[in-house]
């Protein structure tokens, strides 16, 4: 049963008893009716209700969805593309997976929709090489809806026609980046691409006008055009409007997905109250609310954040609600939506090398900052587990991070760097005294085991 | 205020110094024009931009502007337009000049940027340089000195990747030293268009490697090595045998087609280890061909000649020459003079100063093959054109000497006198050269030398200067980067001696004498001399030679003229 503080827009029929993921049963469930009704709008008055709406990107930056159309390049006279960025892979985050397989009509109406608004012809999703499952209920869900021509050649009788590829990744993280997607999605290796001069707006799959658009996003669409944008901005808190899904997974009693108005729970009602609250026993240590690359959060650390009046208040991380500026102000980020929590029995310095790993293996390489740096990084935490961790280890490992944030051609080197700045800058009693807590001897061999 | 100064000129200021520069030049090369010298590893003027080194980090900014009325917003500080400067760092190889853009590089910012970045190639980067290649000449020894730190706080194990991974049968790679700046890669793809490199594996252990049965073996192949900013790409040829800092470098001209890349001739002590391409954006980009660096190898070959002979044997210079004078004069007006297409400028003028003292027919033989569209044209002469130029020959040269192969037949001619032309090669058989007396001026020993009566041991292009005319008609100077053997003598000096043996007027058989008359009697060279010709040469007319049909074929910065081109039948 869904929390009661959830406001399931999305995931409506997710988990719901005798929900099936073919046509039929969405068909059943209204589906496919905004389609019918946006295929008689102009589609500037689709794009107009998105704008209206507010939403933001829900991969992790938070972009505009409305503006990011707007930015479109709709006179170069090349084709207009579409491209679902389906490779979800930040760890933490598990939303897209759910709407794939249970639902996975209500991300293909998003895509016809937003396909129609915008003149896309062609729509390619982008699904992590890890997700083989999702692929095939994608392929199969893409053949039920062409074959009831809610896809394809003149699609419900009208002139238009859009034709929707899956196209499965070979399993890397900057996959996910949505540059280095279009470059895997044209077959090269994904290293994404520097901007200026490459917006893919402008100059995005094979050269040409692109728009990269997360799943949730797209389901988003298909919501907003059957409420209207004005009412979609009444849900939420302004500029953070609609649903979003949460994905709460470590310490809690009850990890799992939900969905909330963005910004009417606060962190402290999701972990206590939604997700019931620590293991037996513990207390919760730290959290990190939108996916492994956001900053983390100290359970007893204050935010003082200005209000518009000039007033300011103070927020304890409980009190923190969970929409895209307040955590911004906060230092961190909503992200992906993906919450780790961490209750007192973990050691940062594990957690942070665990981390680190991650970022080091999934760098694509391509610039000298993010490579280097994730993998220096990586070695250090390893080396500081492996028993050979020096006081001054800490401030290395911010330093490093320091060189990296901001200097590279994506926004990975910021994912690879936050992580280790926030952990070192909440816990660094915990870095400098860790080479203390180290009971067994040092091994001469630890350089070589890391 | 920033005013425009001319339609395509736009002012940039860089480090608070302004200049006017063309629309769209990037930041790097915007900064050097004034002095400011902007670091870069993977950045290349010839290749597509990727900034992926970040090394080139800089703060831009744009004048500000009020988003209502367009009017500029003044800073009462400086009484100057105020600047809205990024706070985030941005790559100058990325960064294309706009009007009133601003560029720090000297801030606080660029600085720690820099350092990261140099510390972070470091770190995996092997201490080889004791016994690098590239040492002397590595952008990360000399950026790591001007911009790097000095120390390193790096405790953990480097990376272990191949040390020595063959490419193709010129190129070695070293992946431990390499930086991952693509260049490589990129000239491949985009220049020579032969697809064959990229890197597999991620992250730091990103590696560069050949596709899967491909080899790096294109004949453009070494300039990988000349692009690398590191020593992980090595010339087979070069790797191991000489330091860089104690080779002394000369301005030279590739001989093996008309295209006449512009070269670097690396020298020690009289040897010569290697030759590289120098930047001529008029012909040759930054590129040459792997063959023509092989060329110097001919200096020091088996064959060379070093020693004058008379009948096949031994003897002095002079004997020789006198000789020569002699035989000449004796010839009476049947003497045919062959010279070359490989010769300068300066031998092909006293040449023909020779000829008319003789009376001589003057014949010449055309080296072709096929073009590749890139540094080799299809005409394998240097210097053509420049026989053309100062009236030694009036048409193209032919394949084979089948016209003096009948003058001789038919007694007509009963010398010889070779410029170094292998003229059994050149057609004229056995019995021919049986019937005639031969002049043989060359450096290597070949079946001419065999049947030639005087011969005079001369130099190589390594071994003297001169200028050539390249296909374009563009005059270019090569100069001397080692003496010639013991027994060589400069070809300008033998040419002259023969010229006054021979009967003729006393000539200055030296570059300044050569030159001067060059001015006076060829009108298209007048007020040139060698001395102020620019290194990267000087576009003579060719328009009294556009109706003879060169056979060039399509190569980089020349299209033959659509008269000249052949027509399909």
């Amino acid at each position: 049963m869904p929390a009661p503080q959830q406001r399931r827009i999305i995931f409506k029929h997710i988990d719901a008893p005798g929900y099936t993921n073919d046509l039929a049963c969405y068909v059943r469930h209204g589906g496919y009716e905004i389609l019918k009704k946006a295929v008689t709008l102009p589609a500037a008055t689709i794009i107009d209700e998105v704008k209206k709406s507010g939403l933001r990107g829900r991969g992790g930056a938070g972009f505009p969805c409305g503006v990011k159309w707007g930015l479109v390049d709709r006179k170069s006279g090349k084709p207009i593309y579409l491209v679902v960025n389906a490779d979800e892979s930040e760890p933490g985050t598990f939303k897209d997976r759910y709407i794939i397989h249970q639902d996975p009509h209500q991300l293909l109406e998003g895509i016809m929709i937003a396909s129609f608004a915008n003149n896309v012809k062609q729509a390619y999703i982008y699904i992590r090489g890890e997700f083989p499952h999702g692929a095939r209920i994608l392929e199969q869900a893409i053949a039920e809806a062409r074959a009831a021509n809610f896809v394809g050649p003149n699609i419900l009788g009208t002139s238009y026609s859009c034709e929707i590829f899956v196209h499965r990744g070979a399993g890397a993280y900057i996959c996910g980046e949505e540059t280095g997607l279009i470059e895997s999605l044209e077959g090269k290796r994904p290293y994404p691409r520097i901007k200026p001069p490459y917006f893919p707006a402008v100059l995005g799959l094979y050269q040409c006008p692109t728009i990269v658009n997360n799943v949730e996003t797209l389901c988003h669409v298909k919501h907003i055009l059957e409420m209207g944008g004005e009412t979609y901005a009444k849900i939420g808190t302004p500029n953070n409007t609609g649903t979003r899904l949460l994905c709460v997974s470590g310490h809690v009693k009850r990890p799992g997905y939900y969905e909330f108005a963005v910004g009417e729970i606060t962190l402290g009602e999701l972990l206590n109250e939604v997700c019931g609250g620590p293991l037996p026993g513990r207390t919760f240590k730290a959290v990190i609310p939108g996916g492994s690359s956001a900053k983390i959060l100290k359970f007893g650390e204050t935010f003082t954040l200005k209000n518009k009046d000039g007033s300011s208040r103070t927020l304890t991380v409980e009190e923190i609600p969970m929409d895209f500026d307040t955590l911004a102000a906060c230092g961190t980020m909503g992200g992906s939506g993906g919450v780790i929590v961490m209750d007192d029995s973990v050691n940062m310095v594990e957690a942070l090398a665990n981390i680190n790993a991650l970022y080091a293996h999934e760098s694509c390489g391509q610039c000298t900052p993010c490579r280097e740096g994730s993998l220096w990084m990586k070695k250090i935490t390893a080396r500081m587990v492996h028993q050979q961790a020096r006081s001054e280890d800490g401030a290395l490992l911010k330093s490093v991070a320091d060189q990296i944030a901001g200097r590279t051609i994506c926004a990975f080197g910021e994912a690879c760097s936050w992580p280790t700045q926030s952990f070192v800058a909440k816990f660094g009693d915990e870095f400098k005294g860790y080479a203390e807590t180290q009971k067994e001897p040092k091994r001469a061999d630890a350089l070589e085991l890391v | 205020m920033i005013a425009l100064l001319k339609p395509d000129l736009i002012t940039v200021n860089i480090d608070g110094k302004e200049i006017a520069v063309p629309k769209g030049t990037n930041a790097i090369e915007a900064a050097r024009l004034v002095g400011v010298d902007v670091p870069y590893y993977c950045y290349h003027p010839k290749l597509s931009v990727v900034g992926n080194c970040r090394m080139c980090l800089i703060e831009i900014g744009l004048p500000a502007v009020d988003p209502a009325t367009k009017t500029p917003i003044m800073d009462p500080a400086t009484g100057k337009q105020k600047i809205n400067w990024i706070p985030r760092p941005q790559i100058g190889c990325a960064t294309n000049a706009s009007p009133g853009l601003h560029i720090r590089t000297n801030t606080a910012q660029i600085k720690d940027c820099r350092e990261g970045v140099m510390e972070f190639l470091l770190v995996n980067h092997p201490l080889d340089c004791p016994i690098c290649d590239q040492a002397g000449e590595c952008k990360l020894q000399e950026q790591s000195t001007g911009y790097g730190r000095g120390y390193s706080r790096y405790i953990e194990q480097k990376n272990v990747k191949p040390k020595r991974t063959q490419l193709g049968p010129r190129v070695m790679l070293d992946d431990e030293r390499c930086i991952l700046c693509s260049r490589c890669i990129r000239f491949c793809k985009e220049v020579v268009k032969d697809d064959v490199l990229g890197f597999i594996d991620r992250g730091s252990y990103s590696t560069l490697t050949c596709f899967p049965g491909k080899a790096l073996e294109n004949n453009y192949s070494l300039n990988t090595v000349d692009i690398c900013p590191v020593g992980a790409l090595t010339s087979t040829d070069f790797r191991f045998k000489m330091r860089v800092w104690f080779l002394k470098q000369t301005n030279s001209i590739d001989t093996e087609s008309s295209v006449g890349a512009n070269t670097v001739v690396w020298s020690r002590e009289g040897v010569i280890y290697r030759i590289t391409p120098r930047q001529n954006d008029g012909v040759n980009d930054t590129w040459m061909a792997d063959t023509g660096r092989d060329l110097f190898k001919a200096v020091r070959a088996p064959n060379r000649l070093t020693a004058a002979k008379l009948d096949g044997l031994d003897t002095s210079l002079e004997i020789a020459l006198n000789t020569a004078g002699a035989i000449l004069k004796a010839a009476g007006r049947t003497v045919a003079l062959v010279g070359s297409g490989r010769s300068s400028v300066e031998e092909h003028s006293l040449a023909r100063k020779l000829a008319e003292t003789l009376g001589a027919s003057t014949h010449m033989v055309s080296r072709s093959g096929e073009g590749d569209r890139m540094l080799i044209s299809g005409d394998r002469n240097p210097n053509v054109r420049g026989a053309l130029v100062v009236g030694l020959i009036k048409k193209l040269p032919t394949a084979k000497l089948t016209a003096l192969g009948g003058a001789i037949d038919a007694g007509a001619v009963t010398v010889v006198v070779s410029l170094g032309e292998d003229l059994h090669a050149a057609g004229l058989t056995t019995a021919q050269l049986a019937k005639v007396k031969i002049i043989y001026l060359g450096t290597h020993a070949d079946a001419t030398t065999g049947a030639a009566q005087v011969v005079v041991p001369t130099l190589t292009v390594f071994e003297k200067s001169g200028t050539l005319v390249n296909q374009q008609f563009r005059l270019q100077k090569f100069a001397k980067c080692v003496p010639g053997p013991a027994g060589a003598t400069d070809d300008l000096a033998v040419l002259a001696k023969l010229v006054v043996t021979a009967g003729g007027t006393a000539t200055l058989g030296d570059l300044p004498g050569v030159w001067t008359s060059l001015a006076t009697t060829v009108a298209g060279l007048a007020a040139i001399s060698y001395a102020t010709l620019p290194d990267t040469g000087l576009l003579l007319d060719s328009t009294p030679f556009a109706s003879l049909p060169f056979c060039e074929g399509e190569t980089f910065h020349y299209q033959p003229a659509a008269t000249t081109a052949p027509t399909k039948v």
